[in-house]
C-alpha cells in the first residue's frame, strides 16, 4: 500500500474552487463592466527588515528590484511583487519559486541582516477584479479608490464588509484593475460579497 | 464614524483600529518588590481625564502598528499627529 | 376632483392606481399618496396615537407630524409619511391608527451601501444648494450633491425669476450643467445623518423597479455644504389638529408640484409674509381665499397680490380654533369667536432653518427674534450652512450666499413686513396641539413646567414632544417658544434640545444593506470543509468559523454520534480537522527570552525538535489562552492558540511586544492559514502515519510524545508531532492548506482498514474533559488561575518574572476558598447535568437550604462519556481539592441532583494511553 502512494501526487485545491463558477458568471452577468477572476496561487513571504539597516538593500541586490520604500505601495521584481505592510514589513511574491525554496531563499538574505522571512503563500488567496473595479469595491470598502487617490502602484491593508483584505492596484499593469488578497477561510464570504454586489452593475433596462 | 490618523498607513475608519488604553503606563521593573497594593494599582488602575489624553491605538486593519496619540476626551478630536514606536519607523 | 390644469410636474398622460383604506384612487406619475388622496378630497383614516381623534395631511413632506400610512404592497413597511411615499401603480396603503405595526413576513427586497468620497458634499438642491455645488464644480472640486426629493429646485415654484428667466429653467440648466461637470448628483437622496471628519449618511430610495429599494450612501466630503432649507412653523390654536389644518408652503407647494388644490375655501393665518405667495397662487387656482395676518400691517407686495385677485387681508387677526368633525369646516377667529367657514386652513408662522446636519457634528445655535427661530452659529471645521438652513430666506439673499463669485441673481424682495413671532393664540391650553404626532398640548408643557422641568431635554421626556417619526420638525421650537413663555424667560436661555440622526426615519433593512442573511457575518470554512460537508458533518459556530461538531449517522442524534466517535477514538482511531487553530510564528533571537515573559512556563529551556504546553495569563494572573509550544529553530517557535483567541493572543502578543519590550529582537507572524493541521487519534492512530509515510519511523521510542518531526509526502512538506488532546497515542498532521484536502484523503483512506472515523468539537471536547484538559473560555471566565486549574505544574518557579507572575503573591490568590476545577459524577450515575447549573451546598432533606442559598461554584462543562459509560462533569468548585469525595447537590429543573467531586481526571490518570 505504501509503494502504491509513493507513485501519486499530492494535488493542491484552490480555496475558491467551489466559488469558480460563480466568479465567472459576474463577467456575463454585467454585461462585461466587472470580471472576478481567481489567481493562481504564487508564493510568498512576510519578510522583515530593518528599513533603516542594510536588509532592504540586500534583499534588492538580490531580487535585482527595489523594495518599495513609500508606505502602502508596492513594486515588481523579475518573478513577482513586493508589497509594503508596514514600516518593517513586505509581502514577496513569486510566481517562480515554490514557497518553501522562497521562504529558506529570502531567510537566508534576511537573517544576515537582522531579518526573516516566514511562509505565508497559503495565508492568502487571491481574487482580481477587471472593468469596473473600483467601483464594485465601493460597496464594500470605505477607502477612497478612485484613481487620483489609489493609483496604481498603490497597495493597502483594510477591510472589505467584514473581511481583512490587502489590496494592491493595477498590479499587472491596467490601471483599472484591482487585487484582493484574502485569507483562505473568509475567501468564500468576500467572494460572495462580491458576486452580490456586481449585480448592482447589471445593466438594467431603461 | 471618525477617521484615525496611522502614522503608516494614514487617516482610516475607526473601526479599523483597537483602542489600548492610556499610554505611558510602564510595566514594573521589578514587580516582586512592589506592595500589593502597588502591583494593583499598576493593573488595575488608569487615568481617566475630561480633557487630553496620550492613549495607544492599534491599527488592526491595516499596519498592526501600535502607536500613541492625545485626544480630546470630551470632543474626541485628535489633537496631535500620531507617534508611533521610532523603532519600527524609517 | 382638485386637479387644477396647467399647475404641477406630473406626467398626466399615464394613470396609477393608488388603493388607499381599501378605495382605489387614480394619480399621475409624479404624485405622492398624500397628493392622491388630497386630489380627491380624501385623506387617510388616521386617528392619533392617545385620544384617537381624526388625522389628515398636515403637510407636503418630511415635517409632516401627522399624514403617516402603512404599507402593504409591493412591500410591507410601517408608519412612513404619505407626503413622501410615491404613488406607484398597484400600491396599496392604509391609514395608521396611533401606531403603525410591524410586517410578519420577510422583506425581500434588496438594500446596500455605497461608499462615496469627494471633495464637497452639498446637502440640498434647492437654489441654494444648486448655486453652491455648481460654484464647487466650476472651481474643479469634485462634488456630490444630494436632495430629499424626486426632483431638484426645492421650494422654488416656476413664479420666480432667476438671472431673468423662469426659476425651473435655471433649475434645468444647472442641473445639466451639473452632469457635465461630473458632479454625483442623487435625487429622492436624504442626508440622515452627519458624523465626524465629514462622513454623511444619506438614504436613497430606488424605487420598487430599482434591482436595490433603498441604498444608503455612506459620503466622506472634505467639507459639507448644509443647504437642506428651512421648515415652516405652525402656530398653535384651540383644535389645530383637526384635518384641513395645513401649512401655507405645503398647499402651495401641492399645486404646483402636484396640480392639486387642497381645498376650495381657504382660509390663510400668517404672521409671516411666506404665506401670501401660497394666497396668491391657491386664488390663481381657482380657490376662494381669506389671509388673517396677526400682524398690524400687512406687506405691501403681500396686501397688492391679495387685492388683485379679490383675496380679502384682515390683519391684527387671530385665528383661535377650528370648527368640524372629521375635517376642518371654520376657523374660529378673534376673541367675539367668529367662524370663517373653509375647507382648508393654512397656516404659517415663519420658517426655521433646517440646520439639523450642522447640529449632528456638533454645530451650535442661536436664536434669531428676527426669524423668531434658531440658526447655526458655530460651526465645526469644515461645515457650512447655506441658504434658508442658515436662517437667510429671501431667494436673492440665498443665491448671493451660496453661489459664490458667480452668483445668479433674482429680484429683490418688495418691502418686506417683520415676522411677527407666535407660538400659540389665546385659547383652552388642553386643546392647543403642540405636537400633533404625540397628542401633546400646551398643557402638557404647562404641566411638565409646573413639574418642575425647564430645560427643553426634561420636558422633552416628560411630555413626548418631539419623540415622533417627525422628531419635532414643527413641534420642536413651539414647545421652545411656549415654554420660555411659561417659565418667563428670554428663549435664547431655555435653549434647545439635540437634534441627532436620523433626520428622518430609516429602516433597518437599508442600515443593514447587504449584511443580511449569508451575509450578516463571515463565515470562516477550514480548506477542509468541502470533505466535512460531503461527510454529512453537523456544524457549530466557533467565533466565526463553522466546525464539524459531529458526523452523524442516520437515525443517529448528536449523543449517540458523539458516544460513537468517542469510542472510536478510545478503541481504535479517529481523525479531526484541527486547522482552526490559531498558530502564531515567533521568530528572531530573542524568541525565547519573549516567550518566556508571556508564557507561565519556561518556553527557553524548550528543545528543538520538542512540543510544550503552554498558558498565558494577563497581568492580573488568570488564565486567558492556552496551546502548544513547537520549537521550530535555535531562533524559531511555532505557537498554537484557541480557535477563538487567535487573533487576541497575537495582538496581545503585539501589544507587549511592540509597546513594552521593542529592543526584543523577534517578530510575529499569523500562520493560521498557512497550515492545516489533521489530528490522528486513537491506539491505531500510529498504524495509520506509519501507513501514509512510510519513511518515518512511528515507534514510541523513535518518535517519543511531544516531539515534532518534519517529512514529506509527494515532495510536499508535512510536519508530524505526538501532541494529544484526548489522551490517548495521536499524532497532529500539519501540511501547507491547499494540500490538506488531499492529505486528509490519504489518511481516511490509510484508516479504512481501522474503521477511522471522523470526529467532530464536540467529540473532542468529551475526550478532553475525560482527561480533565480545560477549554479556555468554557471551564475558565477570566476569573481563574492556572492554579485553580491544577495546573500548577505550568507554573513556572524558575523564571523572575513572566505576565501575571506578581499577581499569584497577591493574598486573594492564595485563598484556599477559591474555585478550583474538579470532576462532578452524579451519584445517580444516570443524570447529564445542564451546563452552567449552580452547585449548591449539600442539605440532609434533599431540598435547598433557605435563601439566599450558599453556591458553591457551577458546572463548566457536561457530557455523557462513552469511556465511563456514565454521565460526568467538570465544575468549579469553591475549595474543591479540598472537597474531594464529598457530595453537593446540583438544582437541575425542581429537581436537586447529588453529585460526587473528584479529581478532575477521569479516564487513564496515570498517562499510560498516550504511547499506544
Amino acid at each position: 500500500m505504501a509503494d502504491e502512494m509513493a507513485d501519486r501526487t499530492l494535488t493542491p485545491t484552490h480555496p475558491l474552487a467551489d466559488r469558480r463558477r460563480l466568479l465567472a458568471a459576474v463577467a456575463d452577468e454585467t454585461a462585461g463592466a466587472v470580471r472576478l477572476e481567481l489567481e493562481a496561487p504564487v508564493a510568498a513571504v512576510d519578510l522583515r527588515l530593518d528599513p533603516r539597516g542594510t536588509g532592504p538593500a540586500a534583499i534588492a541586490a538580490d531580487l535585482g528590484a527595489e523594495l518599495p520604500s513609500e508606505p502602502d505601495t508596492w513594486t515588481a521584481h523579475p518573478t513577482g511583487t513586493a508589497l509594503r505592510l508596514g514600516p518593517d514589513e513586505w509581502l514577496l511574491t513569486s510566481t517562480a519559486a515554490r514557497p518553501e525554496d522562497w521562504e529558506f531563499h529570502l531567510d537566508e538574505v534576511a537573517v544576515a541582516h537582522g531579518g526573516m522571512a516566514v511562509d505565508v503563500s497559503a495565508q492568502r488567496t487571491s481574487l482580481r477584479v477587471r472593468g469596473a473595479a473600483r467601483e464594485l469595491l465601493s460597496f464594500g470598502c470605505a477607502l477612497d479608490l478612485r484613481p487620483a487617490a489609489f493609483p496604481r502602484g498603490r497597495c493597502a491593508q483594510t477591510l472589505l464588509g467584514q473581511s481583512g483584505v490587502l489590496l494592491a492596484a493595477g498590479l499587472d499593469g491596467d490601471v483599472d484593475d484591482l487585487q484582493i488578497l484574502v485569507r483562505p477561510s473568509f475567501a468564500a464570504y468576500v467572494a460572495d460579497l462580491l458576486v452580490d454586489a456586481a449585480a448592482e452593475l447589471v445593466p438594467q433596462p431603461a | 464614524m471618525q477617521l484615525i490618523t496611522c502614522p503608516w498607513c494614514g487617516p482610516r475608519e475607526e473601526i479599523e483600529f483597537s483602542y489600548g488604553g492610556q499610554a505611558g503606563v510602564a510595566y514594573p521593573e521589578h514587580p516582586a518588590s512592589l506592595t500589593d497594593e502597588q502591583w494593583a494599582h499598576f493593573v488595575f488602575f488608569r487615568d481617566n481625564p475630561k480633557g487630553p489624553f496620550a492613549e495607544r491605538w492599534s491599527h488592526n486593519a491595516g499596519c498592526r502598528r501600535w502607536f500613541t496619540a492625545v485626544r480630546d476626551t470630551r470632543t474626541y478630536r485628535f489633537l496631535s499627529s500620531p507617534t508611533s514606536n521610532p523603532e519600527l519607523t524609517s | 376632483m382638485s386637479r387644477v390644469d396647467g399647475y404641477g410636474r406630473i406626467d398626466r398622460s399615464r394613470t396609477v392606481t393608488v388603493t388607499v383604506d381599501g378605495t382605489a384612487y387614480t394619480g399621475h406619475p409624479g404624485d405622492t399618496v398624500a397628493s392622491v388622496l388630497l386630489a380627491h378630497g380624501a385623506r387617510p383614516q388616521n386617528s392619533s396615537v392617545k385620544y384617537g381623534r381624526p388625522r389628515g395631511i398636515g403637510a407636503a413632506w418630511t415635517e409632516d407630524p401627522v399624514g403617516l400610512v402603512q404599507v402593504e404592497e409591493p412591500f410591507p413597511e410601517p408608519m412612513l409619511l404619505a407626503a413622501t411615499v410615491e404613488a406607484t401603480d398597484g400600491l396599496v396603503v392604509r391609514g395608521v391608527a396611533g401606531q403603525g405595526r410591524l410586517a410578519e413576513v420577510p422583506d425581500t427586497a434588496r438594500y446596500d451601501r455605497k461608499h462615496t468620497h469627494c471633495d464637497v458634499l452639498v446637502v440640498g438642491a434647492g437654489p441654494a444648494g444648486l448655486v453652491a455645488a455648481r460654484a464647487a464644480a466650476r472651481a474643479g472640486r469634485s462634488v456630490v450633491l444630494v436632495d430629499d426629493r424626486s426632483a431638484a429646485g426645492g421650494t422654488l415654484t416656476g413664479t420666480e425669476t432667476i438671472d431673468g428667466r423662469p426659476s425651473l429653467e435655471f433649475v434645468a440648466d444647472t442641473v445639466a450643467e451639473l452632469a457635465a461637470l461630473g458632479v454625483v448628483h442623487l435625487q429622492r437622496t436624504t442626508a440622515f445623518g452627519h458624523y465626524d471628519d465629514g462622513f454623511v449618511l444619506a438614504l436613497e430610495r430606488r424605487g420598487e423597479s430599482a434591482r436595490t429599494r433603498q441604498r444608503v450612501h455612506r459620503i466622506r466630503a472634505g467639507r459639507v455644504v448644509v443647504a437642506a432649507g428651512a421648515i415652516e412653523r405652525p402656530i398653535a390654536f384651540e383644535d389645530n389638529d383637526r384635518p384641513g389644518v395645513v401649512l401655507a408652503a405645503s398647499a402651495r407647494d401641492l399645486l404646483h408640484r402636484h396640480g392639486v388644490l387642497a381645498g376650495r375655501e381657504v382660509v390663510v393665518f400668517t404672521s409671516d409674509d411666506a404665506a401670501y405667495a401660497a394666497a396668491a397662487d391657491l386664488a390663481d387656482a381657482g380657490a376662494s381665499v381669506r389671509v388673517l395676518d396677526a400682524r398690524e400691517r400687512a406687506p405691501q407686495a403681500g396686501r397688492r397680490r391679495c387685492e388683485e385677485r379679490g383675496v380679502p387681508v384682515e390683519t391684527g387677526t387671530l385665528v383661535h380654533g377650528t370648527r368640524g368633525e372629521d375635517r376642518v369646516t371654520a376657523a374660529v377667529v378673534g376673541p367675539d369667536r367668529r367662524e370663517v367657514p373653509c375647507d382648508l386652513l393654512l397656516v404659517s408662522g415663519g420658517w426655521n432653518p433646517a440646520a439639523h446636519l450642522a447640529s449632528h457634528v456638533g454645530g451650535s445655535l442661536v436664536y434669531d427674534p428676527v426669524i423668531g427661530a434658531f440658526r447655526p452659529a458655530e460651526l465645526p471645521p469644515g461645515v457650512t450652512v447655506v441658504g434658508a438652513a442658515n436662517g437667510t430666506f429671501a431667494l436673492a439673499d440665498v443665491l448671493r450666499e451660496a453661489g459664490g463669485p458667480e452668483a445668479p441673481v433674482a429680484p429683490a424682495q418688495e418691502w418686506p413686513e417683520p415676522t411677527l413671532v407666535l407660538w400659540r393664540t389665546p385659547g383652552d391650553p388642553a386643546r392647543q396641539f403642540v405636537d400633533i404626532a404625540r397628542d401633546a398640548t400646551v398643557a402638557d408643557v404647562e404641566r411638565a413646567v409646573g413639574a418642575g422641568m425647564s430645560h427643553p431635554e426634561h420636558v422633552k421626556r416628560y411630555t413626548t414632544i418631539g419623540t415622533a417619526h417627525d422628531q419635532g420638525k414643527t413641534s420642536g421650537i413651539i414647545a421652545l417658544g411656549i415654554i420660555a413663555e411659561l417659565t418667563g424667560r428670554p428663549i435664547q436661555e431655555v435653549g434647545t434640545t439635540t437634534a441627532r440622526p436620523p433626520y428622518t426615519p430609516v429602516a433597518f433593512a437599508a442600515l443593514a444593506g447587504r449584511e443580511r442573511g449569508d451575509l450578516f457575518d463571515p463565515v470562516r470554512t477550514t480548506a477542509l470543509h468541502a470533505w466535512h460537508v460531503a461527510a454529512g458533518a453537523e456544524f457549530e459556530d466557533v467565533g466565526q468559523w463553522q466546525r464539524a461538531r459531529h458526523y452523524p449517522r442516520a437515525g443517529e442524534d448528536m449523543t449517540a454520534a458523539v458516544l460513537r466517535e468517542c469510542a472510536a477514538v478510545r478503541t481504535s482511531v479517529g481523525i479531526m480537522d484541527a486547522s482552526t487553530l490559531g498558530k502564531i510564528d515567533v521568530r528572531g533571537p530573542d524568541a525565547p527570552v519573549l516567550l518566556d515573559r508571556l508564557y507561565t512556563n519556561l518556553m527557553s529551556s524548550l528543545k528543538v525538535g520538542r512540543v510544550r504546553y503552554g498558558v498565558m495569563c494577563g497581568n492580573d494572573g488568570m488564565v486567558f489562552d492556552d496551546g502548544t509550544v513547537l520549537r521550530l529553530a535555535e531562533d524559531r517557535y511555532l505557537v498554537t492558540t484557541t480557535t477563538g483567541n487567535a487573533a487576541a493572543v497575537l495582538d496581545r502578543m503585539e501589544e507587549w511586544l511592540q509597546t513594552e519590550w521593542p529592543d526584543l529582537r523577534v517578530r510575529l507572524t499569523s500562520v493560521t492559514e498557512q497550515w492545516s493541521i489533521a489530528a490522528v487519534a486513537g491506539p491505531r492512530s500510529r498504524d495509520v502515519i506509519g501507513a501514509v509515510f512510510p519513511g518515518v519511523d512511528v515507534s514510541a521510542e523513535a518518535f517519543g510524545f511531544t516531539t515534532w518531526q518534519d517529512t514529506s509526502l509527494d515532495g510536499v512538506p508535512v510536519r508530524l508531532a505526538r501532541i494529544s488532546f484526548s489522551g490517548e497515542l495521536a499524532f497532529e498532521v500539519t501540511v501547507s492548506s491547499p494540500y490538506a484536502p488531499a492529505l486528509w484523503e490519504r489518511l481516511v483512506e490509510a484508516g479504512a482498514p481501522y474503521g477511522i472515523t471522523p470526529y467532530g468539537t464536540e467529540t473532542m471536547h468529551v475526550l478532553r474533559a475525560e482527561k480533565g484538559y480545560p477549554i479556555i473560555g468554557q471551564d475558565t471566565d477570566g476569573t481563574v488561575s492556572p492554579h485553580d486549574l491544577g495546573m500548577a505544574w505550568a507554573v513556572s518557579t524558575k523564571k523572575d518574572d513572566f505576565v501575571g507572575k506578581r499577581s499569584y503573591a497577591r493574598a486573594e490568590n492564595r485563598n484556599p476558598l477559591r474555585k478550583q476545577l474538579v470532576s462532578l459524577l452524579p451519584t445517580d450515575g444516570a443524570t447529564k447535568l445542564p451546563e452552567g447549573s449552580q452547585i449548591v451546598a449539600h442539605c440532609d432533606d434533599g431540598r435547598l437550604p433557605p435563601a439566599p442559598v450558599p453556591m458553591l461554584g457551577h458546572v463548566t462543562s457536561s457530557y455523557h462519556s462513552a469511556a465511563l459509560a456514565r454521565p460526568f462533569a467538570l465544575a468549579l468548585v469553591k475549595g474543591g481539592r479540598e472537597r474531594l469525595g464529598e457530595v453537593v447537590h446540583v438544582p437541575v429543573g425542581d429537581e436537586l441532583v447529588a453529585a460526587r467531586i473528584g479529581e478532575s481526571v477521569l479516564v487513564d490518570p496515570e498517562g499510560a494511553r498516550r504511547d499506544g
